[in-house]
């Protein structure tokens, strides 16, 4: 009697203290097109209490809540970059990893453009050279 | 082949050494904050959790004076530390309402026994909807909210002894 009431007692105190995440955080959407579309749209948003992980890498608590909101409103039929928006108006431009083209951020845009006519400029004046 | 060209390597090395030692000597605020501050609160309604307390909804904030929104959760340890100073707030005649994130009606009761009770309402937020919703990202922040449900500051993190008086300013500014 003793020994099963700790057995029972081992397998009850690891679940009771596991906090209770929405079935949608783990459960992928029923129709595939909007699992596609969730899963691209979850890869692409920030978990925010791990910085550099995407909720679709994420195990926190907090990413989990997170794709069940992805998942229930894009199967609500809501559009992926709507829910963006929605994160974006609580979080900032932080939540998400496409970033937009402003003030801000044109140098990010830039650079690559920059840094490849620096190359070809480069690769011109050595070839020349020959 | 240009003379000056020769020191360009080192130039380069020189500028990417500044940059990294400023990087060390100034590391970037990682604080996530939400945006919603100066917006309004977002409309939500809440089930209470806690014993003889009322459950919260967004129009709670709508009543005419500023309040303090408290995001906090049993199972959280910087929410014990900032326990003593909304205590303080609230001695200080601050109203303040609470979001318990993830809890049980048995864990908040015997949180608030035990860290005493600074709280008028506390609400229910079993999946962190209305935390999603509020651009919180974490266990304890503080929102000053005024008489009108609009967001004007908002604390992140456990409230510090140093940090009443930056609260009691923020809700002066509110009213």
């Amino acid at each position: 009697m003793r020994a099963l009431a700790i057995v029972a007692l081992l397998l009850a105190a690891p679940l009771a203290a596991q906090t209770a995440l929405p079935r949608l955080a783990y459960t992928q959407l029923r129709d595939p097109d909007q699992e596609r579309q969730a899963r691209a749209l979850m890869e692409t948003l920030r978990c925010v209490v791990c910085q550099g992980q995407s909720i679709a890498d994420s195990d926190a608590d907090m990413a989990g809540e997170m794709r069940a909101l992805v998942r229930q409103r894009i199967a609500r039929g809501e559009a992926p970059e709507a829910v963006r928006t929605w994160l974006i108006a609580r979080y900032g431009d932080y939540v998400s990893y496409a970033p937009p083209l402003r003030a801000a951020t044109l140098p990010l845009w830039l650079a690559p453009l920059v840094l490849l006519a620096l190359g070809v400029w480069l690769a011109r004046a050595t070839f020349r050279r020959r | 082949m240009k003379r000056w060209l020769v020191w360009l390597p080192l130039c380069a090395f020189g500028v990417i050494v500044a940059v990294i030692a400023w990087g060390l000597w100034q590391p970037a605020d990682r604080t996530v904050r939400s945006a919603l501050v100066g917006r309004p609160l977002p409309d939500f309604v809440l089930p209470a959790i806690a014993p003889g307390k009322p459950g919260l909804a967004s129009a709670d904030f709508r009543q005419g004076s500023p309040r303090l929104l408290n995001v906090f959760a049993s199972w959280c340890v910087p929410c014990v530390a900032e326990a003593p100073q909304l205590l303080t707030l609230k001695a200080a005649g601050v109203p303040i309402d609470a979001i318990a994130i993830k809890d049980t009606p048995g864990d908040v009761s015997a949180f608030l026994r035990r860290n005493g009770d600074p709280y008028a309402r506390v609400g229910a937020d079993a999946h962190s909807r209305v935390q999603l919703a509020l651009g919180s990202s974490g266990v304890p922040e503080t929102f000053v909210v005024d008489g009108k449900g609009v967001i004007r500051a908002q604390h992140v993190g456990d409230i510090r002894a140093e940090d009443v008086p930056d609260l009691l300013q923020a809700l002066a500014d509110a009213k």
